[in-house]
């Protein structure tokens, strides 16, 4: 108890800031409850591009700021060849360009820079970003593409009855949550139980431990980063859908750094539920503390949600310096 | 044969510790500043002064301080366009409330008061470490971006968010043709070199260094990390500061605050790691190619005499300007700074292989 | 080694983007197009710009230029960023051999730091439909150009447009208006003219900024589910209209209460949303969508001779359309400039003349083939503008459907704002008006 006081505290916190606009009264009270569906389903999608950095960080050590490029190129990808052959058939063939496009990365940009520092090989990453934006717009245009995934978008009032107004749900939003499961579901599995699962978590562990018992680390790197090239092609589909298929998607990639440093760089649970807690508070302080603020202040606007993520992840890092699930980082002098 | 330091002997610790301690350097450094002071303004256009020159020098300046805190002390930050954007809010405050002070004081309290808002945002670097560190410091630039948009205090209540200034006046010189602002921030430029140079040579910059590169047994040894950290971080802001209050006022005149986002602080990261950590030289290496590069690419298309539409050229510049990166930290992580350092030693062997 | 070879090259290089291009002194109108081709606002700025040069293509090849006198261009990329917007405009404004003929940067962020420097540059500056409100006064803003209206004007006319349909403006009390902006000064310039309505009328306004590039509206759009505002208008530019649109189908607001300004109703910005959109409204101003002479001319002189900048079924989509126009008055300023000044290249000033007075009637929109694409447009040294007005579009999910009704701007409101912004600026940047009686005289 008195060891773990810090987050305690932090959580009370928290949870004392959900439950403000509760008590102060939000009328109605329905739209509370869609304020959080919207802000979990939000995190959900921030899950999904965190589930790939913290993939890459956990196998080879490097903070892929190319993640949301990818997201974007895998979107874009599957949008533009959707319009020439059925949606599935160009999810396969998405699936291909990714892995390739992992392959390429991992030969001419990751072994050159094998024992380099943090910073170079971020900053090789924000070269790779670079290339895939040029790239991608080259190949595939500039214009805004459409995923559709025969959804409909229109929402639907649920407990009417029930709750004073009704929750207005959408039945995209929760099916790309139960996309998100089932691809969380079933990297653990392949994690978990198949030998190259095993042999990624060996690698993630201790790389030269695992080089001297014969896992060949660069076919392990190059199958780490096209898993995660994939998961990047689950997000770009999911957020395409949602959002439209353009250049700043993979800016929106930008919000899911504080997901993977409140959940920890190495942990996939971390990047759900990192996901989940900032895409809730982010949401909620934008509908709710950010008029409060706007009056208060005199302020031009509202908009907090930008910079309300990274206050938060900062907050939970000021107490848990390696994020929630993330190891203990032991120095040694 | 030319660059030997034969027969140059010491003969006071002064002389000895001197910056530049064999003479061709001092030589060369004295020729290097004429040529920029006296020559460059007489014979080149005002499209190079406003479009290369003038970014060159303010960057440089930027570079200078984010080198400070990533390069000697090893606190990786991403959003130091924030601290520039402050520099460059609090310059124009000052100068649009308090009329009367000098423009080089302003400059200077703009600095100051960018460098206590660099502590404020460094306290977390006494805690968080390596990537985690650089990813809060994003946590500055959002907030920046956010505060100087929506607290209308700042734009002094304009409709529109942006601002925009009156040329500045200096002693009665108004600074407003294209060669005066470069002398001006050439000036500038050569003063607060000389000052980093002389802390990063100081027992403050010794302290940084041994921050960066083992901080626990620093603190064994009776560094203090507070202190060490925050000065960096304050020194660093200090510089971006007063680069943010010249880029607004000189070379911007107008601007919003989406003039200083991710894309400024991403750049200045890329200057310093192209042009070296962890050198003042460096710096201005890596500021250089950076302004130069996407005028380069841009031009290049046109010189070749190949049609190209402007969206596949702007592409192109994007895709070479992130292999280029890619490979410079494949083939020289330590920057350009190290091509010239590499050179340096070449020379002093010149014309004998070894 | 490697760094002498480096340092040479970069020093080659910096010489020869130093020397000045030795142009022959061609008889050529150099004419700059600030465009963005790529980025979050590519979907919109293509068809603009590809518009814009299509015209410059057609003068060329079906009237041989001005008055005789060739056009040349040549595209910038500014990607709507301000500080490339504003180094494009310094590598271009001197090319050619009488400089820069206009620059139409179509961004309102760019405008602005363009805006300083026009008054040493002397070169005009169309903003036909965006830029500064207050460019209107010619007499302080003595380069800027708003073609058409401002802002000012298009949002007075939606407040217009909605008083009628509340059955009159004083039936707006207690309405609710939310105005969801770009986070920039394109989306900041309306809310002075909103408030003063607000406070003539007494409606609410509830202001909803979207950072750029704004894909992130979901917290915006919950918010306006929980204030049920009457009626939104939309602010928006690139990504950021689409997504509105849909986000907008997501909380389910009726599209039917939605207004967007004249650059927040294209194509691109409804066919994302797909069905979604259908009852869209926003304001068309210029030139509305569809085909005209000038169209046929387009196909028959550029198009058929493959020399289009764009795709051929794109032509005669909104913002194409007003690109032509954009381009057309440009010409058309170039053309009574050349009455008073010859038919030779002409500098920025002398073209400002044109500009100043240019008075483009129905006879000379029928002569130029933009019947039925253009409002007559008459400007002085006083009044950059020419009166606006504008109508509503709808899309019905397949095209745009101009509603009857020709709203114009309330000038009664605007002149006095107008005035003393204007006068402010002057005085913040030590400026002197201008006198135009003097100048004309």
């Amino acid at each position: 108890m008195k060891k773990h006081w810090p987050v305690l505290l932090l959580g009370a916190a928290l949870l004392i800031g959900l439950a403000l606009p509760l008590a102060t009264g939000v009328s109605p009270a329905g739209f509370y409850v869609e304020v959080l569906l919207g802000g979990l389903m939000t995190g959900v999608l921030y899950s999904l591009v965190a589930l790939g950095f913290a993939l890459i960080f956990k196998a080879s050590g490097v903070f892929n700021f190319a993640q949301g490029a990818m997201v974007l190129f895998a979107a874009l990808a599957v949008a533009r060849l959707a319009e020439q052959v059925p949606l599935w058939l160009a999810i396969v063939l998405a699936t291909v360009i990714m892995t390739a496009l992992a392959w390429v990365i991992e030969r001419v940009v990751l072994r050159p820079l094998v024992n380099q520092e943090a910073v170079a090989l971020l900053m090789a990453t924000l070269g790779v970003t670079y290339f895939l934006d040029g790239f991608g717009q080259t190949v595939w245009g500039s214009d805004i593409y459409k995923i559709d995934l025969g959804i409909a978008k229109e929402p639907v009032m649920i407990l009417d009855k029930v709750i004073q107004g009704g929750i207005l749900v959408n039945k995209e939003d929760f099916v790309a949550a139960m996309v998100a499961a089932a691809l969380v579901a079933g990297l653990t599995l392949f994690f978990q139980k198949t030998s190259t699962g095993r042999a990624l978590r060996a690698v993630a562990d201790d790389h030269q431990a695992a080089q001297s018992i014969g896992i060949p680390l660069n076919r392990i790197w190059v199958i780490v980063w096209a898993v995660a090239g994939f998961v990047a092609l689950v997000a770009g589909v999911i957020w395409g859908s949602q959002l439209g298929v353009q250049f700043s998607l993979s800016q929106v990639a930008l919000k899911a750094l504080p997901v993977v440093i409140l959940g920890g760089f190495t942990s996939i649970a971390g990047a759900i539920v990192g996901g989940l807690i900032i895409g809730v508070g982010e949401k909620m302080a934008e509908v709710f503390l950010g008029p409060v603020l706007v009056k208060a202040f005199d302020l031009a606007g509202g908009g907090i949600e930008n910079w309300f993520a990274y206050v938060l992840a900062l907050l939970f890092l000021l107490v848990r310096p390696e994020g929630l699930f993330g190891e203990k980082h032991i120095d040694r002098v | 044969m030319l660059y030997r330091e034969n027969g140059q002997f010491k003969s006071t610790y002064a002389s000895d510790q001197q910056m530049l301690p064999i003479l061709q350097d001092r030589v060369f450094m004295v020729l290097l500043l004429a040529f920029a002071f006296v020559a460059v303004p007489l014979f080149v256009s005002d499209y190079v002064f406003l479009s290369l020159l003038i970014p060159f020098l303010i960057l440089t300046l930027a570079a200078i301080g984010l080198n400070i805190l990533v390069g000697y002390c090893g606190q990786i930050s991403i959003g130091h366009a924030a601290f520039m954007a402050v520099g460059a809010y609090a310059a124009y405050n000052l100068v649009l409330r308090v009329p009367q002070l000098n423009f080089l004081v302003v400059l200077v309290l703009a600095g100051m008061i960018a460098a206590a808002s660099g502590m404020l945002f460094g306290i977390p670097s006494l805690r968080i470490k390596g990537l985690y560190l650089a990813v809060a410091t994003l946590a500055a630039q959002f907030f920046a971006d956010w505060l100087f948009a929506r607290v209308k205090w700042f734009t002094n209540y304009s409709s529109s968010g942006s601002v925009s200034t009156a040329p500045i006046e200096i002693f009665g010189w108004s600074v407003d043709s294209p060669a005066e602002k470069y002398l001006f921030l050439l000036a500038v430029l050569v003063v607060f070199t000389l000052v980093a140079k002389n802390l990063v040579r100081s027992h403050i910059g010794r302290e940084w260094m041994a921050m960066r590169d083992m901080d626990v047994a620093a603190e064994v040894i009776g560094i203090r990390p507070v202190y060490a950290k925050l000065t960096a971080f304050a020194v660093s802001a200090f510089y971006c500061g007063v680069a943010g209050a010249l880029w607004g006022f000189i070379y911007l005149g107008a601007w919003e605050p989406l003039a200083f986002n991710l894309n400024l602080s991403l750049n200045l990261l890329f200057m310093i790691i192209i042009g070296g950590m962890g050198s003042l030289l460096g710096s201005f290496f890596g500021a250089a190619f950076i302004v130069a590069l996407p005028i380069l690419l841009d031009q290049v298309p046109i010189w070749l005499g190949i049609p190209m539409s402007t969206a596949t050229a702007s592409h192109l510049a994007s895709m070479i300007f992130g292999a280029l990166i890619i490979f410079f930290l494949i083939v020289e992580p330590l920057g350009l700074a190290r091509l010239w350092a590499i050179g340096k030693e070449k020379l002093r062997l010149w014309p004998f292989p070894h | 080694m490697k760094a002498k070879f480096a340092a040479l090259a970069i020093a080659a290089a910096v010489a020869a983007i130093g020397s000045t291009s030795a142009l022959a002194q061609a008889k050529e109108q150099f004419f700059p197009v600030l465009s963005y081709r790529t980025g979050a606002y590519a979907p919109n700025g293509i068809p603009f710009a590809n518009g814009y040069v299509d015209y410059l293509k057609l003068i060329n090849a079906r009237d041989g230029g001005i008055g005789g006198v060739k056009i040349t261009f040549e595209e910038c990329e500014t990607g709507y960023a301000t500080d490339k917007g504003v180094e494009c405009y310094e590598r271009l404004k001197g090319k050619g051999p009488t400089g820069a003929t206009v620059f139409q940067p179509l961004s309102t962020g760019i405008t602005f730091a363009v805006t300083d420097k026009s008054f040493s540059d002397h070169i005009p500056i169309i903003t036909a439909g965006y830029g500064r409100a207050d460019s209107v006064d010619g007499t302080v803003f003595g380069w800027n150009f708003p073609l058409g209206g401002t802002y000012w004007d298009a949002a007075d006319m939606l407040v217009q447009h909605v008083g009628k349909k509340e059955g009159g403006l004083d039936k707006l009390k207690g309405k609710k208006i939310a105005l969801v902006y770009h986070d920039s000064p394109y989306g900041k310039e309306p809310i002075a003219l909103l408030e003063q309505r607000a406070k003539m009328h007494g409606y609410e306004l509830i202001l909803l900024p979207v950072t750029h590039p704004g894909v992130e509206q979901k917290a915006t759009w919950l918010q306006i589910r929980q204030q049920r505002p009457d009626y939104v208008f939309l602010w928006g530019w690139g990504v950021m209209n689409s997504t509105s649109i849909k986000e907008a189908v997501a909380t389910g607001y009726p599209r039917e209460k939605m207004y967007g300004v004249w650059w927040s109703g294209a194509e691109p910005d409804v066919t994302p949303a797909g069905d979604g959109a259908k009852g869209y409204n926003a304001l068309v101003f210029l030139a509305p969508a569809g085909q005209g002479q000038v169209h046929k001319d387009l196909i028959k002189y550029v198009y058929d001779k493959g020399q289009g900048t764009g795709k051929k079924e794109e032509i005669g989509e909104v913002l194409y359309n007003r690109g032509l126009v954009s381009a057309m008055m440009a010409v058309e300023g170039v053309r009574k400039a050349q009455v008073k000044y010859g038919k030779k290249p002409l500098t920025g000033e002398q073209v400002r003349w044109g500009l100043e007075n240019l008075s483009i009637d129905d006879a000379a929109i029928k002569k130029l083939g933009f019947t039925g694409f253009m409002t007559p447009v008459s400007t002085s040294c006083v009044n950059h503008s020419g009166e606006a007005s504008a109508s509503i579009h709808t899309w019905d999910g397949k095209k745009w459907v101009v509603q009857p009704g020709v709203y114009h701007a309330d000038t009664s409101i605007l002149k006095p704002m107008i005035r003393s912004s204007a006068e402010k600026y002057a005085a913040e940047k030590k400026l002197s008006k201008r006198d135009c009686a003097k100048e004309a005289g």
